[in-house]
């Protein structure tokens, strides 16, 4: 075990460092100069543009530039955002709360209605729930999500009146961040309502994040059940005559569930991705929307920053499915 | 309207349990987030709409719903008879804000106006790069660091401006977003404690509204300035709800989540309108959209064929297919509601015939083009592709074939400006301080050939009439110097002037007192709430 921990483990530094030069080259490749861009239709003096060259650290060869960079991530600088002036790293940790917390019940969403219909699904193959499940699910995942959010915010905000439109607490309230979870703070505040309110926002991007995620893990869920329900050993069971529900419950699925996890583990890039639209729709104020913000300022500092955060984070949350996998399926560690 | 009367109601009960009295809150869906709250380091709109506007003054300011000068922080100016000295004699017994964080010990006086423009000016002094990456872009943009020779107190209320040459629109310039003035006392306090930074976050000024908080990306709070020298507001607290999406926006506005909203997608505004609990205001933007041709490169050095050409163009099919009714035709390089706009001057007929023969006259035949098209969207030019489309369709009639290039933004501005360019541009302006000068100079003067002039036309008439015009300070003598430039303009055509764009404000039917800003701003003192 400890040998496969140490393997996982080693993989990850050559990975980071292939990040941190893909962040790098990719904010360089993309057509745009930040200066140019920040001048707008008024223009800049070629005098005037080469001092901000030198200001911002353009004029240097790149890779001293890259090198310069790598050594400020190794101390934990992430450099200063072009247009707010303020550390990467400081709006990174302000704002990643948020996106952390539509994550987490986004991913609650889509397990705890994913794993029972890919079950039931899977049990009643071929029935009518399974057909309109699979369904359902095949529309979810090919979802356009900025369509989908609109017209969630349309129907129940708009027409019904049930949900709040936008943000993550009514502004009525009004308190420090203490965690940075809205649904926490709120508490935290004692004020009345508030974590009425907290909960009441984050229906609908709950939803409309949790889509593709509910949609990949009915499926899974589905596919690895009827692979299992197919065992000899289910078979046996069945023989024994152990009622349905423990064959299924205690036999089926927990291996069943293994390969579900590495799906749910995957997820989390999916989430970060879906993060970027549902954030920008519903005015969430996570990393998505500070993401899309800055590429369109071409604010190169915290697109990088960002980038390389955003795949730390993915790296690993994989690293811990990885052991969490070799923890419950012992055929990996000894491999 | 239900979510605004929950909430007036939790106020009211919460206001009541308190003890406190009845808070007003006016909500605005601003369309992004500030780059920061000091306004001078900054260019764009959305930035000055949450520091400049709410929680600072300038000198002189801007008459609401005009590009007129007033007096502000100032109280009266003189200019010297040369033209290079400009006193402000400055109000006294306005207060900064009082928050947690600054209690002001004196009044406003006339170290804070050195401060707030010295930081800009003196490369050497402390406050010049006071957060890393810092720059004054604006204050260079406008040649500020030309301008100015010496900014002086001659007393406590007493400041002169010296400059290095005669500039009329120095006064406008003085009512710019840059030209704000801060605290030097809060400056001293930040100097002190080592924590400059804070200015650009925790920002002290003299204005309408006080700052209370920033929640990144989410809402900003600001509070009435009890001790506004302009009176109390009639609002107690000021929301500013970021929301990205127009559509959302739209949403939040008719589910009653908040009281105003800038720029709602064309689609929306119809049944906005139609919408008994919404008001619409509209009023044309300050700016204009426009095709520059290079008067360097034949055909287009020969004025007849530039006005062959616009005679070809259906401004009405432009407006119909691109603007969708946001839009007014443009026969002048200034907009409408710009002094010395000259409404005599008639606009080329629409007449595909006679520009064919004109072209033949001319001997033109055969005659290939580019047109450069715009990758973003802007006021003046929402969707810049469809619009060369339309011209292109239009110039096919007499028998000028076009082909449409762009590139990306950054790069389209910088290879516009090329002496050599093969092609017609398609671009635009929005006005910075409602002076004439500020279009005509800037777009079409002979010294910006090569930068914002994208014709590369230099006229001597047409140049010595804005010349002149810089350093007279009369404003009759110079609004008649800029009407006869317009005329020698639309006579030359560097420019076929497409169209200047209409902005549409919606907002709830109870919301009174606002007026629309025709530079584009958005201010919300002296805007009531009806219960």
């Amino acid at each position: 075990m400890f040998r496969f921990i140490l393997n996982k483990l080693a993989l990850i530094i050559p990975t980071f460092i292939g990040i941190t030069i893909v962040a790098f080259a990719f904010v360089r490749v993309l057509p745009g100069d930040p200066i140019l861009l920040l001048a707008g239709e008024r223009g800049v003096d070629p005098e005037r543009y080469q001092q901000l060259l030198v200001q911002f650290g353009y004029d240097r060869p790149i890779w001293v530039q890259y090198f310069d960079y790598l050594w400020g991530l190794f101390q934990g600088d992430f450099g200063n955002s072009i247009s707010t002036k303020r550390p990467v790293l400081g709006e990174f940790l302000t704002l990643f709360p948020a996106t952390l917390e539509l994550s987490f019940f986004a991913i609650i969403f889509a397990t705890s209605l994913g794993i029972p219909a890919g079950i039931i699904a899977a049990v009643r193959r071929g029935s009518i729930f399974d057909q309109l499940t699979m369904g359902v699910a095949l529309t979810g995942y090919s979802m356009p999500i900025f369509w989908w959010g609109l017209l969630l915010i349309i129907l129940f905000s708009g027409t019904l009146g049930w949900t709040p439109v936008s943000g993550r607490i009514s502004l009525l309230y009004f308190f420090p961040a203490v965690t940075g979870f809205m649904t926490i703070d709120s508490w935290l505040s004692g004020q009345a309502g508030a974590f009425r309110s907290a909960v009441s926002h984050l229906i609908l991007p709950t939803i409309v994040l949790g889509t593709i995620p509910l949609a990949v893990i009915a499926r899974q869920t589905r596919s690895a059940m009827l692979e299992v329900l197919g065992e000899d050993y289910v078979r046996t069971a069945r023989a024994k005559g152990l009622s349905p529900r423990r064959v299924i419950g205690l036999h089926a699925l927990r291996n069943a569930l293994i390969p579900v996890i590495t799906t749910i583990g995957l997820q989390v890039g999916v989430l970060m991705a879906g993060a970027i639209l549902t954030e920008t729709i519903f005015s969430w104020p996570g990393i998505g929307k500070w993401m899309v913000d800055s590429i369109s300022r071409r604010d190169y500092p915290v697109v990088q920053g960002g980038l390389v955060l955003i795949a730390g984070i993915v790296m690993m949350v994989n690293l811990i499915v990885d052991l969490l996998y070799g923890l419950i399926n012992p055929r990996i560690r000894h491999q | 309207m239900r979510m605004i009367k929950t909430l007036l109601a939790a106020t009211a009960v919460t206001a009541v349990l308190s003890g406190a009295a009845y808070a007003k809150t006016l909500v605005y869906c601003s369309e992004g987030s500030p780059e920061g709250f000091d306004p001078a380091p900054y260019t764009s709109g959305t930035t000055f709409d949450a520091s400049s506007k709410p929680l600072y003054n300038r000198l002189v300011e801007f008459k609401r719903g005009t590009s007129e000068v007033i007096p502000g922080l100032a109280e009266s100016w003189d200019v010297s008879s040369d033209g290079l000295e400009y006193t402000f004699h400055l109000r006294s017994g306005v207060k900064f804000h009082t928050t947690s964080y600054f209690t002001p010990t004196r009044d406003f006086n006339a170290d804070d106006v050195i401060y707030s423009f010295e930081r800009q000016r003196l490369a050497d002094g402390p406050w010049f790069e006071y957060t890393s990456g810092i720059s004054w872009e604006y204050f260079n943009g406008m040649s500020m660091p030309d301008l100015i020779k010496g900014v002086e107190k001659v007393d406590d209320m007493t400041v002169k401006f010296v400059l290095n040459r005669p500039e009329a629109p120095m006064v406008a310039n003085m009512a710019m977003d840059f030209a704000s003035i801060l605290s030097a006392e809060y400056a001293d306090q930040l100097e002190a404690a080592g924590t400059m930074e804070m200015m650009n976050q925790q920002p002290i000024g003299t204005g309408p509204f006080n700052f209370v908080a920033y929640q990144q990306d989410a809402a900003i709070r600001y509070s009435a300035h009890p001790d506004y020298w302009g009176g109390k507001q009639p609002v107690d607290d000021l929301v500013f709800a970021i929301t990205t999406d127009a559509a959302v926006r739209t949403q939040k506005l008719l589910a009653g989540e908040c009281h105003v909203m800038p720029y709602p997608a064309p689609a929306d505004i119809d049944s906005l309108k139609a919408n008994a609990d919404i008001n619409v205001l509209e009023q044309q933007g300050l700016n204009v959209g426009y095709l520059a041709y290079n008067t360097q490169q034949a055909p287009f050095d020969n004025a007849n064929v530039r006005k062959a050409l616009n005679s070809a163009i259906n401004k009405q099919a432009i407006l119909d297919a691109v603007f969708q009714g946001s839009g007014v035709a443009a026969k002048n390089p200034i907009p409408p509601t710009m002094w010395s706009y000259n409404d005599a001057i008639e606009d080329d007929a629409f007449d595909p015939e006679a520009a064919k023969a004109a072209l033949a006259a001319e001997g033109v035949t055969d005659l290939s083009m580019k047109i450069w098209a715009m990758p973003v969207q802007r006021p003046y030019n929402p969707n810049a592709r469809r619009m060369a489309e339309v011209i292109q369709a239009d110039f096919a009639n007499i028998g000028v074939d076009v082909e449409i290039i762009s590139y990306e933004w950054g790069e389209y501005l910088s290879r516009s400006k090329d002496l050599d360019r093969d092609g017609a541009v398609l671009l635009g302006w929005t006005g910075d301080n409602g002076d004439p000068d500020n279009f005509l100079a800037v777009l079409l003067g002979c010294d910006a050939v090569g930068g914002g002039n994208r014709a590369q036309w230099c006229n001597e008439e047409f140049d010595a009439l804005i010349q002149k015009a810089k350093t007279v300070s009369d404003v009759a003598e110079r609004t008649a110097l800029y009407e006869e430039a317009q005329v020698v303009f639309k006579r030359e055509a560097p420019w076929a002037t497409i169209a200047h764009s209409v902005v549409f404000m919606p907002m709830a039917a109870n919301v009174s007192g606002y007026v629309m800003d025709p530079l584009g701003g958005h201010w919300f003192d002296g805007v009531d709430i009806a219960e």
